[in-house]
């Protein structure tokens, strides 16, 4: 990306100074919680995105799962052999973290399109913005859901039974949901402004997709390093597909996913603060 | 009780290199009529000022049209009204519920059955699902589309999705209603129903705001009147006298 001149790089930090007050923060906030009761629109658009793609096609959605089964079972059979993995343990374990990386990756990618996508709309009507990132998050959720039902072919095939455990995948689905609403505002307010953004994103999930910890297990590499522990994919990933493996993640999982989601969460509204007004001038 | 307060309202778009951000086509319609600056203490970064330093106060009952050549600032106006834009500088406070009436094809899904769009049109209005359905009958009686309502929008000629996004966009009951241009409508005689939708429709709304490039319009429908030229209000006062004015600044144009 070309770098900034200086000049704006300016304009933009005295924004955030000036802009960042009390009556700013309250509206952001009100923005994200007055978005979220609009449900009934995004919870409509979210539907309709999905409904859309796969309009008069005859699995309709289920694309979706069977391409999601297509992918697992080709890595699989290909990464099991090259690792010289038992495919009994292999599949589940990379079938899991697949779903949950696409999931997480393609919120990502949409993300940065949550704004610059709606810009008709944002023009149009006076609404809460946060109704965008709450259609990305959403329509990510029904194509995850998809997606389980590939998991739950191969857990079968496979007789992984994960136990009690399995419920804690619920609070970390949520987890994940609560990251996926920074990651979209944030990456879509970002977008908005800078539009190398969304193609730099792109780029970048899919090395962080090869560096994180789905299609190879931590241990083996010969040392746990901190490729793994500082990854916050890793995190991500893990906290999710250890309850639907049987196992429970371990607390630097959890530790982790907390400490993103407040980070996250507080970058995001500094920003969104600081920047909120501007988008409806960005798009 | 309605009302409309601007003060101070300065609206400025920034207009970033090319190189930077591929949006120049957009800024140029944006901005044509504004007043283009340097932003202070910037070589590159300019800013078009498309409201400057506006004030204007409505009030319950006042039925506004504004005026002014293209890019004057009025669908910026319109825009910071309804609560799209907010200002660099100034304060808007604005009572009441408004509904924009710029673009009313707009959120129309073609691949959509048109009872589908109702349902979709309505949840852009912000209106709830029950609300709609129990509108659905009304609008669907209106739009005399009869069958067509169950297949998709793409079957549609213009006219009859003008219809259905008029019926569906008149069928809320806003405090405020703010149009950009007037809402043609199909044929002839749909017109003439349109008409009497309309009036009614605008009967219940406590304030209107119409900018028009139509006199006749803005005659017919508009007791008051602000003149806008490159951001900046010229005039406000009484439809007949602004209009006057309107009709002198084009002369002065011409001439």
């Amino acid at each position: 990306m070309e770098p900034e001149p200086h000049t704006q790089d300016s304009w933009l930090w005295s924004q955030l100074q000036a802009s960042v007050d009390a009556v700013q923060f309250r509206k952001a906030l009100r923005d994200v919680g007055d978005g979220g009761k609009r449900w009934p629109l995004w919870g409509h658009m979210g539907l309709h995105d999905i409904r859309q793609r796969y309009r008069r096609s005859m699995l309709g959605p289920f694309w979706i799962t069977v391409s999601m089964g297509v992918m697992v079972t080709a890595l699989g059979l290909l990464y099991g052999r090259i690792f010289k993995l038992d495919l009994q343990d292999y599949l589940p374990y990379l079938t899991a973290g697949f779903v949950i990386w696409g999931f997480i990756a393609n919120l990502t990618t949409d993300g940065t399109r949550a704004f610059t996508g709606d810009e008709g709309f944002i023009r149009q009507i006076a609404a809460p913005l946060s109704i965008h990132a709450y259609r990305v998050v959403w329509s990510n959720l029904i194509i995850l859901g998809h997606n389980v039902l590939i998991y739950l072919v191969v857990a079968v095939w496979f007789q992984v039974n994960p136990g009690w455990v399995l419920l804690l995948a619920l609070p970390a689905l949520c987890l994940l949901v609560l990251n996926g609403m920074w990651i979209s505002l944030f990456f879509g307010l970002v977008s908005a402004r800078f539009r190398d953004i969304p193609l730099i994103v792109s780029s970048l999930v899919q090395v962080v997709f090869f560096i994180t910890p789905v299609i190879w297990k931590p241990a083996m590499l010969p040392e746990r390093t901190l490729l793994v522990d500082a990854n916050p994919f890793y995190h991500l990933v893990e906290v999710m597909r250890g309850p639907l493996l049987g196992h429970a993640p371990s607390w630097e999982n959890w530790l982790g996913v907390a400490v993103i989601t407040v980070i996250g969460w507080s970058i995001t509204l500094l920003f969104y603060t600081a920047y909120r007004w501007r988008i409806a001038y960005w798009v | 009780m309605a009302s409309i307060r601007l003060e101070h309202v300065t609206v400025a778009f920034p207009i970033y290199d090319a190189a930077s951000r591929s949006l120049k086509k957009r800024l140029v319609s944006a901005a044509v009529g504004g007043e283009i600056q340097l932003e202070p203490g910037s070589t590159r970064l300019s800013v078009v000022q498309a409201l400057d330093d506006v004030s204007l106060a409505f009030d319950h009952g006042d039925r506004v049209g504004l005026v002014g050549h293209n890019g004057a600032g009025k669908t910026t106006l319109l825009r910071v009204i309804a609560g799209i834009y907010e200002p660099v500088r100034g304060q808007v406070r604005v009572e009441g519920q408004t509904a924009p009436l710029f673009d009313i094809t707009f959120g129309m899904d073609p691949e959509s059955t048109g009872y589908e769009n109702i349902l979709l049109r309505g949840l852009f209005l912000g209106l709830e699902r029950k609300a709609i359905r129990e509108r659905a009958e009304e609008i669907a009686e209106f739009t005399e589309l009869g069958r067509f309502l169950d297949l998709p929008l793409r079957t549609y000629s213009a006219g009859m999705r003008m219809r259905l996004a008029f019926a569906v966009s008149t069928s809320i009951e806003p405090d405020i209603l703010l149009v950009d241009e007037g809402i043609g409508a199909g044929d002839a005689a749909f017109l003439a129903k349109a008409n009497r939708r309309l009036q009614e429709f605008t009967g219940k709304a406590a304030i209107i705001v119409l900018a028009s490039h139509s006199e006749q319009l803005i005659c017919s429908m508009c007791d008051k009147a602000v003149l806008m030229q490159q951001g900046r209000v010229l005039a406000t006062g009484d439809a007949e006298e602004v209009l006057r004015m309107y009709r002198e600044l084009k002369a002065a144009d011409l001439g």
